[in-house]
């Protein structure tokens, strides 16, 4: 194992700060004394350093002792999702310029033919050249340096900023995407360019030609924010280094993020799973589904073994794939804002509408009117009403209880409380079978696992929901609604690796493929080495994607080592393929479809231990009141906690309540509560082994 | 009983869930790329008296939406008139037969029997699309078959597990009569392990809820479908609606054939009447009735994709049953055209005979092909024989909100297209071209989606081109004064001379040789509206983009 800069953890400070929908999240840990120092500041869209700055000010962080900031931002996802991107032109292959637009030849719903598609790139900034290689990587056709200069002086005058360029089956061969490149850097007037082979070396020209489209739209936007924020830090008196979260759950220095940028799109959602997966392995919860429920929408994730399942087939939109790494996680529908509705057969539906965050849910105050989610919870006494009045404009419990019962309760013959009741349960239900579905397509029973329930509404729907899944426990971290800043803190630095092989199992060249990880590892090591932060130790991963002749799915098989023999593979096939589908067909050939390799960096491990504070917590647990609140329906008088106040080993039957900053735990009656180290509660399902 | 709304949609949800869950282990686990990639699979649960569609996957293919409960029916019956032999527990049945509720052979029906309490309580069943089933060209699609004995093994309804044990030698037999036979054990145990994840599922259902309430709940959410559907088709005004389709030719006989439709819509209640169409037809474009019926319901599933699909939610839908139309097909009529071709042009019938009564919600006519070209040859380099499928789509209509969506699915799939990196590691071919038809777009206030245009080179031995596509003689229909969506055009170059099938869009066994190549561009869809209505920036959006 080599052994650069692996030396002793720094002693100054470290900070998280992520930038989410409404808020920018700090988390500041210093590892000598473990203290952690938590902020909270509003977002700011336009230009997210200012909120990042607040969020600094707010801690009253001083920077010359600050060692180390890493920085989870929504700069490319946000450009993405909202099709505010570069001016970007397109090289590539000739008679393939509309691959970018064809794509697989779907439509957004199974049902209703209507809706519409927008490629990355424009049709008139999409310019072809004459050249072409065969799936072998056979020159089919020379590439026209002629053409493709002037291709490129073309784009430079339509004013494009970044340049990509895509031809057919450049993973088997990216010579003339390599020449092309060559030529394109001496006369491109910005230092943004892709090739199509950079990011991903996998065959199926619209994934990689998106992935590298949007690399290339998004890339300037994050050169320059990552660029401008470390001189703001610098005038600051900031010494350090800024590293910023990708997809994967890894993190980049500032400095080299933007080659790459498409892999910070969707670093949000996989901070949290890191998060989640780093808690989890401290407590000694090795397998957790990740639920994360927010005002709009529910993310669901799957760790096991103590790590998020990672895939390089996210499609982040309708027909928007991005083949980079990335942690796996899946929305499945509503979130607290998600509009209760009663159809034209009589019954309750949840969503798909959202009120979102204006007007938001009627207890909001801010003008929404349709029923939803938080105000059923509202309604039914498990959010503090007393909320309800300290909002300007806010509605009283009366005024929800009346929509209720008209919008609800008339047609379904229920009254107002019944009716948001049934809100609860039907969402449950619904996100309770999505969340199966999750699980079950990446191979895994939710029985198996935990919940790790965070985001302001999880902790609130989650013993419900385990109970629903089967689930037995669920594990509520101490900062709920902090948990993609602390994703920041935690994670480790990682570098992803695929390569096509496309091979029988029987026909494989060994020597190569033992190249290619080799290749990985090399490349990896030096993406490490050009790091400026000090790392305690590296790890490796990996895996052979592998599929029975025929097929089209591929299973991950796990590798031990960089030079498995074919015994190790088709046995590794087996076993992995049997655990997945309990199908057993030993007459059918196996293929390697590629390889994967992961190089991980690992910073010193972070103690958690005050993410909520020693000197508040009290010797016992002591309610700050009770309240009514409706389970199955009747009304229990329940007790209401604070949590930074409960003591470490608490132990508390349900119904209860415990309420903190950031989010609301809701433990059902029949359920029990106790507390951990890391500040970490776990909801025992009542009934559950 | 009586089950309380809030009951009743847990227990919906709970049974899609099974279906879902059902869906998701057949494609996971299935070989054939048709199943696992595109989706060409559908599973669900049938009432145990009379096969009545209770819950469906919703990732199933459309064109399944309505077959299978005529499949499980027929079976249902042929048991009690002893045709077929009784179930036991643990049973599976294996039917393919187009004429006892099927579409066409090559889509393969499991029907398992679900047990409670030693009772039948309801039939789980799937279909998946076999890529062949025997017959005279690989892959089942024949365009100049005029029996179905040429089209591939006809099943009737047999045991191919006998209590949960694979039958070896009804097994053996369909293995001697279909290509590439190695493979189909795959997706037969994916396709009988789905029932069985269904059955798991439903099982931990009725044991949660009894079996009484779910039972009692099974019948009120098809009452309350059957509302749903007949308010929402009130949106129609009362009176009658009529249009015309056509198909150019069956393959064999060069002749147009004519989709007649008459909807006449009575309060809560739509009637649907092709007794006028074509008479059945001497090549494989015949429809069987479960395929005509399964075609009505998906088209008002994509006006109405807000009702789950049950057999309540179509009640409200009569079609009268088109005796001696070739949306009748009987035995031995060749029907290898009805799922993918004809299934669609009836899904045109009834957009184009409701647009003007519902100008929100309805389209003009989508491309309505599913484009299939079939290359069958011998690959030197690998020694070995294969069979490529290039299936295409196309535009899409314009409607009320926006242009048409280019290169959109076929109406009845729902399936993604193979990259064509992937087409030319697999097989000796090289696209010179794929790429959108420019100007195929029908011209409209919204016009039309582009169609795809692409070329392919064969590049060394010989191989054979067959062609089983449409709307070569009429392109997609356009609607409220919008013009019709460009026509299919196929063009084969062999020795640098053009060649045009007879047929325009069919033909079978063309022969080609190393450096031949095949052209094809797929219709764009109808545009919507009058074109003199289109904001000039559009046109002039167009126009910069090449589209027109």
């Amino acid at each position: 194992m080599p052994s650069n800069k692996i030396t002793d953890t720094a002693s100054r400070s470290l900070i998280g700060i992520d930038v989410g929908g409404t808020f920018t999240d700090l988390v500041q840990l210093d590892p000598q004394t473990g203290h952690i120092t938590l902020a909270k500041t509003p977002t700011t869209q336009d230009n997210q350093s200012i909120g990042f700055l607040n969020a600094l000010a707010t801690a009253k962080v001083d920077l010359s002792l600050v060692d180390l900031i890493v920085h989870g931002t929504t700069t490319t996802t946000n450009a993405l999702l909202e099709g505010k991107m570069c001016r970007t032109g397109l090289i590539t292959t000739a008679g393939f310029r509309d691959v970018l637009e064809l794509g697989r030849r779907t439509r957004p719903q199974p049902y209703g033919m209507k809706g519409q598609f927008s490629p990355v790139i424009p049709r008139d900034l999409r310019m072809e050249v004459p050249e072409r290689m065969d799936a072998q990587g056979r020159v089919v056709q020379d590439l026209s340096e002629t053409d493709l200069v002037a291709a490129i002086e073309t784009l430079k005058n339509q004013g494009c900023e970044s340049l990509v360029i895509h031809f057919l089956h450049s993973y088997a061969n990216p010579a003339h995407e390599k020449c092309a490149l060559e030529i394109a850097s001496k006369i491109w007037h910005t230092p943004y360019i892709t090739a199509g082979h950079m990011l991903l070396s996998e065959s199926r020209e619209f994934e990689r030609g998106v992935t590298a489209s949007v690399n290339a739209s998004v890339q300037p936007l994050l050169d320059r924010y990552v660029s401008a924020l470390r001189t703001k830090l610098a005038d600051q008196g900031f010494e350090g280094d800024v590293l910023v979260m990708n997809g994967n759950g890894g993190m980049v220095s500032s400095k080299f993020v933007a080659r790459e940028a498409a892999k910070t799109v969707m670093s949000g959602p996989a901070s949290g799973v890191m998060a989640a997966a780093y808690t989890g392995r401290r407590a000694d919860e090795l397998n957790l589904l990740t639920y994360d429920m927010g005002g709009t929408s529910t993310d669901v994730a799957l760790i096991q073994n103590g790590a998020p399942q990672v895939s390089n087939e996210i499609e982040v939109d309708y027909a928007l794939p991005i083949h980079v790494p990335m942690v796996d996680v899946r929305t499945v529908g509503a979130g607290g804002g998600s509009i209760a509705s009663v159809n034209a057969a009589g019954l309750l539906e949840i969503g798909p509408e959202s009120a979102g965050a204006q007007p938001g849910p009627i207890c909001y105050g801010r003008g929404g009117t349709l029923p939803t989610i938080s105000d059923a919870n509202m309604l039914l006494g498990r959010l503090d009403p007393d909320k309800l009045s300290s909002v300007e404009g806010g509605v009283t419990l009366d005024a929800l209880a009346e929509i209720f019962s008209e919008k609800l309760g008339a047609p379904l013959g229920v009254d107002a409380m019944g009716a948001a009741e049934a809100v609860i349960r039907i969402a449950n239900a619904k996100m309770a079978g999505a969340i199966r579905m999750v699980s079950l397509s990446l191979g895994a029973d939710p029985r198996d696992f935990a919940l790790f329930a965070f985001g302001g509404a999880g902790p609130l729907h989650a013993a419900a929901l385990a109970r629903e899944l089967g689930v037995p426990r669920v594990l509520v971290p101490a900062r709920p609604g902090l948990t993609n800043a602390l994703g920041c803190v935690v994670s480790d630095l990682r570098h992803d690796y695929v390569q096509t092989v496309n091979q029988p199992l029987d026909h494989v060249d060994l020597a190569a493929l033992h190249g290619i990880f080799a290749n990985h590892i090399a490349q990896g090591q030096t993406a490490l080495e050009q790091e400026s932060i000090t790392l305690t130790s590296t790890s490796q991963t990996f895996s052979a994607d592998m599929q029975f002749a025929g097929q089209s799915h591929v299973v991950r098989v796990p590798l031990t080592s960089p030079t498995p023999t074919l015994e190790d593979l088709q046995t590794g096939f087996d076993q992995t393929y049997w655990n997945r589908f309990k199908v057993e067909l030993s007459d059918i050939r196996a293929r390697i479809v590629s390889l994967n390799t992961s190089i991980i960096g690992h910073k010193s491990p972070v103690d958690l231990g005050g993410l909520i504070a020693p000197e508040g917590r009290a010797a016992h647990a002591t309610p700050t009141g009770t309240r009514m609140v409706r389970f199955d329906g009747d009304l229990h008088d329940t007790p209401i906690f604070w949590r930074d106040h409960l003591p470490e080993d608490i132990a508390l039957n349900g119904p209860a309540i415990i309420e903190q900053l950031d989010t609301t735990i809701l433990i059902p009656p029949g359920d029990t509560v106790t507390g951990g180290p890391d500040g970490n509660l776990t909801i025992h399902i009542g009934g559950a082994a | 009983m009586s089950i309380d709304p809030i009951t009743l949609s847990v227990i919906q949800a709970g049974l899609q869930q099974v279906c879902d869950e059902m869906d998701l282990s057949f494609s996971r686990a299935a070989f054939s790329p048709v199943i696992a990639e595109a989706n060409d699979r559908s599973d669900g649960i049938y009432a145990a008296t009379d096969g009545a569609l209770i819950a469906q996957g919703a990732g199933g293919l459309p064109v399944f939406v309505g077959t299978m409960q005529y499949s499980t029916r027929v079976l249902i019956e042929m048991i009690a008139d002893g045709k077929v032999a009784a179930p036991n527990p643990d049973d599976t049945y294996i039917v393919n037969d187009p004429y006892l509720g099927g579409t066409h052979l090559m889509d393969v029906r499991f029907a398992r029997p679900f047990y409670r309490n030693g009772e039948i309580f309801c039939w789980l069943s799937n279909t998946g699309h076999w890529p062949d089933t025997g017959g005279a060209v690989p892959g089942g699609f024949s365009a100049s078959a005029t029996s179905v004995e040429q089209e591939g093994l006809r099943l009737p309804p047999v045991k191919l597990f006998k209590q949960g044990v694979l039958d070896t030698e009804i097994y053996s037999i369909i293995c001697s009569n279909i290509r590439v036979a190695d493979q189909r054990i795959g997706d037969v145990k994916a396709q009988a392990a789905a029932l069985s994840v269904g059955e798991d599922r439903l099982n931990a259902l009725l044991d949660r809820y009894s079996d009484d309430v779910v039972k009692a709940a099974i019948d009120a959410l098809r009452d309350r479908a059957s509302a749903q559907m007949s308010q929402l088709i009130d949106e129609i005004p009362d009176g009658s609606y009529a249009s015309t389709a056509w198909i150019d030719s069956d393959g064999v006989v060069n002749e147009p054939l004519t989709i007649k439709l008459k909807i006449d819509k009575t309060p809560g209640h739509l009637t649907f009447d092709f007794s006028e169409s074509s008479p059945p037809c001497m090549g494989p474009m015949n429809s069987v009735l479960a395929t005509t019926l399964s075609s009505v319901y998906l088209a008002m599933r994509h006006i109405f994709p807000e009702v789950p699909v049950s057999a309540g939610a179509f009640e409200p839908l009569e079609v009268l049953r088109p005796t001696g139309t070739f949306l009748d097909a009987q035995y031995p009529r060749p029907v290898s055209g009805c799922a993918a071709e004809v299934s669609q042009r009836i899904a045109e019938a009834v957009f184009a005979a409701l647009v003007e009564a519902l100008p929100n919600r309805v389209t003009a006519a989508p491309a309505g092909t599913s484009g299939n070209f079939a290359l069958g040859g011998f690959d030197p380099d690998t020694g070995r024989d294969y069979v490529m499928y290039q299936l295409s789509g196309g535009g899409y209509g314009g409607n009320a909100d926006h242009d048409g969506l280019s290169n959109g699915c076929s109406t009845i799939g729902i399936s993604k297209a193979p990259p064509v990196e992937v087409m030319e590691q697999n097989f000796p071919v090289l696209y010179k071209r794929y790429a959108l038809r420019e100007g195929s777009g029908g011209a409209g206030q919204h016009r039309g989606g582009l169609g795809l245009d692409y070329e392919i080179e064969l590049r060394r031995g010989t191989a054979r081109a067959s062609f089983v596509m449409d709307h070569g003689l009429y392109g997609p229909q356009g609607a409220l004064g919008g013009a019709d969506g460009a026509k299919n055009e196929v063009e084969v170059w062999r020795d640098g001379v053009k060649y045009v099938p007879d047929h325009l869009s069919k033909e079978q066994d063309i022969p080609l040789t190393a450096g031949d190549s095949v052209r094809v561009r797929t219709p764009g869809g109808g545009g919507y509206g009058d074109p003199d209505r289109r904001e000039p920036g559009l046109t002039a959006e167009d126009d910069r983009l090449g589209r027109t």
